[in-house]
């Protein structure tokens, strides 16, 4: 019936007169929601009001081919057809109802500065909570004057990464090997201290941030290897080997990581001969590490399936014996084809730390649990969490668009 | 995909032994694998010994002597250990299937708008995907929990709908249904999905023979509404609803009695789970769109096919293909996620069975391994299924 | 007299901002065979793809059967249902076994009971020679195979146009031959054909019509004999001579 009514089909030669009137009415409509304009009225009306007005407004600017470049761009992104402009609409009011207050609550009406509960005066968040407990969420309860270990450790890691990237191929080989076998366990023993002078800290002190990486590292250095050994074990010809893998392999991804930590930390002790004992922190790292390891060998399973079999005959064909094979023709290829794989396993791998905290080990987010009980700065729960969602929003998107680059750059197509 | 060249460098001699070249690294895996079990099971028992400890199942038939919080059978201090299993089971269950639910849902939805020619549209999905992906499982579940639903009204001013559900910082309070001669609409329900599958087996017989076709979809819309119905009113089926009321207990505290209280653990895993795991689906739902080409709708548009035909007998086929396979398999991965209900409290199966009554009973061997166990089967009997399905509908290949 | 089947009067079809069809008048009579050929980016396959409207034109006319093909069209399936197309790549659904694919459309769109499809699609398999893949699956076939299923699949509608997008620019050499002898004797049993191809053998055996396109415009359109010995632009001479 709309179309009949040419005055209110849009054509190309008023053009100007129809941009004019349908701006009016989108401006209106969309001032309505803002602002209230027309709260007078009874409260059915004013609720599709600025629906209406919005509606009509898209309606009277949707010029097909009106020769404004803006205008047809426009148009053909969210205002294609009548559907498309409702969904539109739908979504800008959306926006507007939404970010205004979140914006007001993060920074507008927040607190920044100050030491105390008391300075949080404002009706936005506190941001002094994160501040006054800065130091304890990165580092956990780790002895203050000692954090400079923590730094020196994780401040050497980057170093000798950032030389791997720019030394000579030849060199990197060693410069890689230093890196896999042997730096973790210095990080270890200066974070742990008890050797050279320097004082002895428990792994139970260990917390916040740093706790993430720490563990984050050693269970991503360690599940590479091992899942690639299962992948390759689970191709295996030799039933037992086969079979091992793929029993190890389905056990491990088929029970919650909760359910595994649980029996790192309360069942295996049991396994352990009297007397001996393992520490906690290294029972978990071993337990997350075997967990990520058997979907690390699925994603690489993937890839050596993927491979052609031309591949693996010419191998053969040219005397190479099953590892050397694998290690110069097979993986190099299979592991570029599931970067992807690899990628997102490592980022499940870092969203998983948290869980640590139910077996008593507070990396950052059982550190903001802890920090929001204290009788001192009860209430501020919503802050905590934001400010942990933000840190690990910004590590895993880093990693995802890290690995979508490295997915490009190696993509040598077949 | 045999490889039979197992070149250790013992290589010339393997190599010239084949039989023994087969056989020694399995029985060296063999021998492996039976010492390490050997080793632990040895430990365990010598430390069981010392501590006084037995190991044994007849602990599940002793009285639990805890309650939990929300169950959906009968079960109080006096019921068995077993009995308790199976509330936590049952409620692992339930967040399971709501959270896959609405993760569908959500993640079919958001998954089409990636695709939308609408700008906005699209944008806003791709920022949904890209915020609640990134974000630790643990992290959204404690952040609804112990910030979002901590926000909600006292009873006193509780957020009400139509008067009948109330919403509270204690609970979503709805209403319970209570049926008289429930078996009654139960079977008519029965009956009509049976005839449903009748008639699109005679409305298939009939296209293949005649090329006409009947209304199947509205025929089957039609007899699922109106059977039970009719049969509700002659049968005298009853439908009674407990509306839950606002009760002083005392000067200032107020809760709601009666209906079913639907506890804010619930809410908070139920909304986290979905949120996270749609972000997921979306991504398969995308992935199975855009994996069927522009040329196979083209192709079934020149052969005289309608947008709806098309969509029905050409993508969907196809798209489903692509999309079931790592859709299940995130439906698994919500089922095991829910198992992080110990860290809020939610009486699921790992919190009732290996939290409370581990620390009750001590007895960690076997509560943790029935645990695991639990999960363990229901992911290789959803894996066995995928297989089979899998195999059955592949598009088969040279 | 023949009567025209296809009309195509100044039409235009813009991607955007870049014209790709500028003023094209095309007239198709029954059982004409007419080849297209030019360079890539001619606009071609925007021209046949407009017949059967899988491309929209945005002036000018098409009439297809004395339909006209516009906005306004209902029931532009039935349309199509008339005009067959084969694509370069083949397109068939591989959900499918062969036989289905023929059978899809009769049954769903003619509403044909199921066993004279069937029979329908059987015929049209052996036609070009393929009857006993009928049960296999399109990933279990050859290209050329392939693309003789996807005739077969268009022929099973029986259109009273086909529209062909080089149809063998995707196949390796050595199955070209059989695409093309399918669609040789299709021609002879006197289908109306639009052919859009490089292959000028084809050409010279079955078209009665060459048509020459380039950057948009038809540069030139000849019967075949003189197209071939006579070609009375520039730019045609320089195409022949790249392509012969």
């Amino acid at each position: 019936m709309i179309k009949n009514l040419t005055l209110l089909k849009p054509n190309k030669e008023s053009l100007n007169l129809y941009i004019s009137l349908g701006t009016i009415f989108f401006v209106l409509g969309i001032a309505d929601v803002t602002f209230n304009i027309f709260e007078f009225l009874p409260i059915w009306i004013s609720f599709f009001v600025p629906l209406a007005f919005c509606f009509l407004g898209l309606h009277l600017i949707r010029v097909e081919f009106s020769g404004n470049k803006k205008l047809d761009s426009l148009n053909k992104n969210i205002n294609s057809n009548w559907f498309n402009a409702i969904l539109t609409i739908f979504a800008i009011f959306l926006l507007i109802k939404s970010i205004p207050p979140m914006l007001d609550w993060l920074f507008f009406d927040a607190n920044f500065v100050g030491s105390k509960k008391e300075d949080c005066t404002g009706d936005g968040a506190c941001w002094v909570f994160i501040n006054v407990w800065f130091e304890r969420l990165i580092y956990g309860l780790y002895p203050i004057n000692e954090i400079w270990r923590i730094n020196a450790a994780f401040i050497g890691l980057i170093l000798t990464v950032g030389l791997a990237f720019f030394v000579s191929a030849k060199i990197k080989k060693y410069v890689l090997i230093f890196l896999i076998f042997v730096y973790p366990f210095i990080m270890i023993s200066l974070i742990s201290g008890g050797n050279f002078g320097l004082e002895w800290v428990e792994t139970n002190a260990w917390g916040g941030l740093a706790l993430t990486f720490i563990i984050s590292i050693f269970a991503l250095t360690f599940c590479f290897p091992v899942g690639l050994f299962l992948a390759l074990g689970r191709r295996s010809s030799y039933p037992v080997i086969r079979y091992a893998s793929i029993g190890f392999i389905e056990f491990w991804r088929g029970v919650p990581l909760i359910t595994v930590l649980f029996m790192a930390s309360v069942m295996f002790p049991m396994f352990l001969p009297e007397d001996t004992y393992m520490d906690k922190l290294v029972r978990v790292v071993i337990a997350i590490t075997l967990f990520e390891s058997a979907y690390m060998a699925e994603v690489v399973r993937g890839g050596l399936q993927a491979l052609p079999r031309g591949q693996y005959d010419a191998g053969k064909s040219l005397g190479m014996g099953y590892w050397r094979m694998h290690l110069l023709v097979i993986m190099p290829q299979a592991l570029k084809l599931v970067i992807p794989g690899i990628a997102n396993t490592f980022l499940a791998l870092v969203k998983d730390t948290p869980l640590i905290l139910v077996v008593g080990l507070l990396e950052l987010i059982g550190m903001i649990d802890m920090a929001k009980t204290n009788p001192k700065w009860l209430g501020f729960a919503a802050e905590g969490y934001v400010f942990a969602g933000f840190v690990f929003w910004i590590i895993c998107y880093a990693m995802s668009r890290y690995s979508i680059s490295l997915e490009r750059k190696y993509k040598t197509d077949r | 995909m045999k490889i039979k060249n197992f070149n250790l460098g013992l290589g010339g001699f393997l190599s010239n032994n084949p039989k023994l070249g087969n056989f020694l690294p399995q029985a060296v895996t063999l021998f492996a694998i039976i010492f390490i079990i050997g080793f632990f099971t040895f430990n365990a028992q010598t430390n069981m010994d010392t501590r006084g400890i037995d190991f044994g199942f007849g602990f599940l038939k002793q009285e639990s002597s805890f309650d939990i919080q929300f169950s959906l059978i009968d079960y109080d201090g006096s019921y068995s250990y077993a009995r308790a299993y199976l509330v936590g089971l049952l409620n692992t269950l339930l967040v399971s299937i709501i959270g896959i639910f609405f993760a569908t849902v959500l993640g079919v939805v958001v998954g089409i708008s990636r695709l939308s020619s609408n700008y906005l549209i699209s944008k806003l999905a791709e920022i949904y995907v890209e915020i609640f992906r990134n974000i630790p499982l643990l992290l959204q579940i404690f952040f609804w929990y112990f910030a979002a639903l901590r926000a909600l009204p006292l009873p006193k001013e509780a957020i009400s709908f139509f008067d009948v559900s109330f919403l509270t910082i204690k609970g979503f309070f709805v209403p319970k249904l209570v049926w008289t001669n429930f078996s009654v609409l139960f079977y008519s329900l029965v009956a009509a999905i049976v005839s449903i599958v009748f008639i699109y087996i005679y409305g298939k017989r009939k296209q293949e023979a005649t090329g006409q076709r009947i209304p199947v979809f509205l025929i089957s819309v039609g007899l699922l509404l109106i059977l039970p119905l009719v049969v509700s009113f002659l049968g005298r089926v009853g439908l009674d609803f407990e509306i839950p009321s606002l009760v002083q207990h005392s000067e200032t505290i107020f809760n709601f009695k009666g209906g079913i209280n639907i506890i804010p653990e619930l809410m908070a895993l139920a909304l986290a789970l979905s949120l996270y795991t749609a972000t997921f689906i979306a991504e398969c739902v995308r992935a199975g769109i855009m994996g069927v080409t522009k040329g196979q709708k083209e192709a079934a548009a020149s052969i005289g096919l309608t947008p709806g035909q098309i969509l029905r007998l050409v993508v969907m086929p196809q798209a489903l293909r692509i999309i079931i396979p790592p859709t299940t398999n995130q439906y698994l991965n919500l089922t095991k996620n829910s198992s992080l209900a110990a860290a809020i409290a939610y009486p699921d199966l790992v919190l009732v069975f290996a939290g409370t009554a581990m620390m009750q009973t001590g007895r960690a061997i076997e509560i943790v391994s029935i645990t695991m166990l639990t999960y363990l089967s229901l992911s290789i009997a959803i894996s066995i299924f995928m297989n089979w399905y899998n195999k059955k509908i592949a598009i088969k290949e040279k | 007299m023949s009567r025209a089947i296809i009309q195509m009067k100044d039409v235009n079809k813009w991607f955007g901002d870049f014209q790709v069809l500028k003023d094209i008048n095309l007239e198709v009579v029954e059982k004409q065979k007419i080849v297209v050929c030019g360079p890539s980016g001619s606009g071609k396959s925007t021209l046949i793809r407009c017949i059967n409207r899988l491309e929209e034109h945005q002036k000018g006319q098409i009439i297809v059967d004395g339909n006209e093909l516009s906005e306004k069209t209902k029931d532009i399936e039935k349309i199509r249902a008339e005009v067959g197309m084969v694509f370069q790549q083949f397109n068939l659904f591989p959900h499918l076994s062969i036989l289905d694919n023929c059978t899809l459309a009769p049954i769903w769109v003619k509403k044909t009971p199921k066993k004279q499809a069937e029979e329908l699609g059987m015929k049209q398999l052996e036609k070009v020679q393929i009857a006993d893949q009928a049960f296999k699956f399109p990933g279990q076939l050859s290209g050329g195979q392939q693309q003789r299923a996807a005739l077969a699949r268009a022929l099973c509608m029986e259109p009273k146009i086909m529209l062909f997008d080089e149809p063998t620019s995707a196949l390796d050499p050595e199955m070209i031959k059989e695409v093309l002898d399918a669609m040789v004797n299709l021609a002879k049993a006197g289908m109306t054909m639009i052919v859009v191809t490089h292959e000028m053998g084809f050409a010279k055996e079955v078209a009665d019509e060459v048509v020459f396109m380039d950057e948009g415009m038809i540069v030139e359109r000849a019967k075949t004999k003189e197209f071939f010995a006579n070609p009375k632009s520039e730019r045609t001479k320089l195409f022949l001579s790249q392509i012969l």
